[in-house]
């Protein structure tokens, strides 16, 4: 009877639970939902903006077409993209891996002055130095038609501050095993390449998708930059444009066909990758 | 408490007295007892060291000095004798051909970069001259001194972490410190839309920007400072703590007994982490507006006769972008809520069961404690991410709906970064940008401090284990 009862109410918070997932699922995905089926109204028959309905009466192409048309550097900006996104996946991982080795395995003088003056350079808000860094970037050479590479060095040069999650990783590896190859004659740097790396493949793939991810979001110092220059715009800064300044009325499905061909690869990547950025986020929140 | 802060205080200057002093003492001794190797290294940096057969160490020495004195005279020099007055030579236009004065932005720029030059220049020496006095040192004992090669090969093992740092850290300074020092120079100057270099000069005004700030009364910008303030930590306090409690929730609900497909669950939530925020946020923004989706189908649906003012409305609006952030927060959480969650013992939940314990008595009494302990110092991160969420603000309102009773164009929804976006991008005025940068890294700098050193984990680092 008793048993039974806990049955039933199990049962009951069960189906709840089910309610409440699928609400919370419907939720999350209408607006993929929403921008995937946009993507494919009709320019021509059925008016680019905004409408009040969600399914298009025809399924048309025309706003792929146009994309791929090179009516707009729209193949550029997505190239653009992708070779800074590529380029500071790996150098941030570089620059990452090397300061998070030194911090956690060597003890040097000015060890904790660097820790302490890094973490206190990180409270001042990133924009505050867009001026300077745009002066900067310029008299190499770096703006307007140079801004794909000048983007790439501004993410790269101060990456370094970015640490914390892989040496908390690096940490976790016993240090036993640095001072048992040490005692075989193996120098640090050995160590670094052929011991403390190959043990970091989490880490690595960890620290080079979330660099990877994040040129595609980069609009505020990529407008800045680039500004005025078509050209070196990469696609964040161009679907703003489209949507915001650029008559969106004609633009938006449009804008969300170029977000569905943004997002179908990046998302592919991170979905593959779950697992290790799982294991990074959830090491990282931990240990702060 | 505060005799106590006080005495370090006093430690910590006559700390730094002592070495200043044991330093001087030292490069006095250095040269007292030096041979003239050593004491030519106090002009020519290295000349002992390539003396001694150091080569490696003391051709260094050298370039780096002669570097720097090549830099102070051809270029150094030149801005950092102005950065008292940052020019005082207008450019000026004669028969239509402009003649190009001093630049503050330069000036101001290299003047800093110059004392930077310095100082290093300076720590270079007193190392060159420890290094002599060490060097002279071991050979009196009638030791050998270390060969070139194994100088070199200790870069790769001793010092590796010389090698290792040197690209970051020089990166980190060009990139960062540099910048960051310049714009608290501008604070403390008049460079805005009138004052712009190179076609005008800009100068030292003291602290009437802050006092700019800070006044009520004309175009003091006081009022709209603490209102922007105000939202900012209120979106801030919002978006943290709801995206937590929700997302605790919901990593609970999907890792609970009975409910199945938890890889699925978790994958749609984790969409809005994958998908660019630019796309998704963009897309929301549109879906929100006067004439997007959701009021097309309320009105379609008779529900509403007029569009719900979504982001023209100012209290609308803030409930909306904390609303959406729901939607871009609560995956993060529930990933790191489901791990952790695993790493509380089940007997804990066993025991209390045997007790009689309800479902909400034990996540009030074990799992919220053990997550609140544990996640501390990530919420304080969150917290101090979210007074910076600048692309959440900006993807989806831009700072608007814009208001009269705001000065510099700040909107309802703006943060202080947004704001300072804007004035340095819209308005160029820098100094006053400058200036609420410097408020963020204080409110920061606050909040992290105060707050750090409440954090259970960190008073009591052994309380769960």
């Amino acid at each position: 009877m008793n048993s039974s009862s806990m049955k039933t109410k199990r049962a009951i918070g069960n189906v709840l639970g089910y309610i409440v997932l699928i609400l919370i699922s419907i939720i999350w995905l209408f607006p993929f939902v929403g921008l995937v089926l946009q993507s494919f109204r009709s320019y021509a028959t059925e008016y680019g903006g905004m409408v009040g309905y969600l399914v298009p009466k025809q399924f048309s192409l025309d706003n792929y077409k146009f994309l791929f048309s090179g009516e707009t550097n729209f193949l550029k900006w997505y190239g653009n993209t992708i070779t800074i996104a590529i380029f500071v996946a790996i150098f941030q991982t570089i620059m990452v891996l090397c300061v998070s080795y030194v911090l956690s395995r060597m003890r040097f003088t000015g060890r904790t002055f660097l820790m302490r003056f890094w973490l206190i350079l990180g409270m001042f808000p990133g924009f505050l130095t867009m001026i300077c860094l745009y002066f900067l970037l310029k008299s190499l050479g770096l703006t307007q038609a140079g801004a794909v590479p000048g983007l790439i060095l501004v993410s790269v040069a101060s990456s370094g501050m970015g640490y914390y999650v892989c040496k908390g990783y690096f940490d976790t590896i016993p240090k036993a095993l640095d001072e048992a190859a040490r005692i075989d004659g193996a120098s640090r740097a050995r160590i670094f390449f052929t011991m403390i790396i190959p043990m970091s493949k989490p880490i690595i793939i960890y620290t080079a998708l979330v660099a990877f991810m994040a040129p595609w979001c980069d609009y505020v110092f990529a407008s800045y930059i680039a500004f005025g220059h078509d050209e070196s715009y990469n696609v964040a800064v161009a679907m703003q444009r489209w949507v915001n300044t650029n008559d969106y009325q004609g633009y938006f499905t449009r804008f969300c066909a170029g977000g569905v061909l943004i997002a179908i690869p990046v998302t592919l990547l991170f979905m593959f990758l779950q697992k290790y950025y799982v294991e990074g986020v959830t090491g990282g929140a931990v240990k702060g | 408490m505060s005799t106590n802060a006080d005495k370090k205080k006093k430690n910590a200057v006559s700390n730094f007295f002592a070495v200043v002093g044991n330093n001087i003492k030292e490069i006095g001794t250095t040269f007292a007892q030096g041979d003239f190797k050593t004491k030519l290294s106090f002009i020519i940096l290295g000349f002992g060291q390539i003396l001694r057969g150091q080569l490696l160490k003391g051709i260094s020495f050298l370039a780096l000095e002669v570097l720097f004195f090549v830099y102070l005279f051809k270029f150094g020099w030149s801005y950092f004798s102005k950065i008292t007055t940052l020019g005082t030579v207008e450019t000026t236009k004669a028969n239509r051909v402009t003649v190009y004065g001093d630049n503050s932005f330069l000036i101001l720029l290299f003047g800093i970069l110059t004392i930077f030059a310095i100082i290093a220049f300076i720590v270079i020496w007193r190392l060159n001259i420890s290094e002599n006095r060490r060097e002279e040192e071991l050979l009196r004992a009638g030791k050998k001194l270390p060969s070139n090669k194994e100088v070199f090969a200790s870069l790769f093992d001793k010092n590796f972490d010389k090698t290792l740092l040197a690209v970051p850290v020089t990166g980190v300074f060009i990139f960062t410190v540099l910048p960051i020092v310049f714009m608290i120079c501008v604070a403390f100057t008049n460079y805005d839309k009138q004052h712009q270099a190179p076609t005008n000069l800009f100068t030292w005004v003291g602290l009437e920007n802050f006092q700019n700030l800070f006044s009520f009364g004309g175009s003091g910008l006081a009022p709209t400072f603490l209102s922007v303030l105000a939202w900012t930590l209120m979106w801030s306090f919002f978006a943290t703590f709801i995206d937590y409690f929700v997302g605790l929730g919901v990593a609970i609900l999907i890792n609970k007994k009975g409910i199945k497909f938890k890889k699925l669950w978790r994958t749609i939530l984790v969409m809005t982490i994958a998908v660019p925020q630019f796309v998704s946020l963009l897309y929301v923004s549109k879906m929100f507006a006067n004439d997007g989706l959701i009021n097309g189908y309320l009105m379609q649906w008779g529900l509403i006769d007029k569009a719900i003012p979504f982001w023209t409305n100012p209290a609308l609006a803030r409930i909306t972008i904390i609303v959406v952030n729901i939607w871009i927060g609560i995956p993060y959480m529930m990933l790191i809520a489901t791990g952790l969650l695993m790493n509380i013992p089940e007997d804990l939940y066993e025991s209390a069961k045997i007790d009689g314990a309800t479902g909400w008595q034990m996540f009030r009494n074990i799992t919220l404690p053990y997550m609140l302990f544990v996640t501390g110092p990530f919420l304080l991160t969150q917290f101090t991410g979210n007074l910076n969420n600048f692309n959440v603000i900006y993807l989806l309102t831009g700072g608007a709906p814009q208001s009269m009773q705001l000065a510099e164009n700040a909107g309802r929804t703006d943060l202080l970064v947004t704001w300072l976006y804007k004035m340095t991008v819209n308005d160029t005025n820098y100094k006053m940008a400058a200036v609420i940068g410097i408020m963020v890294f204080v409110v920061t700098a606050v909040i992290s401090l105060v707050v750090y050193n409440m954090l259970p984990s960190v008073k009591d680092e052994e309380g769960f284990q």
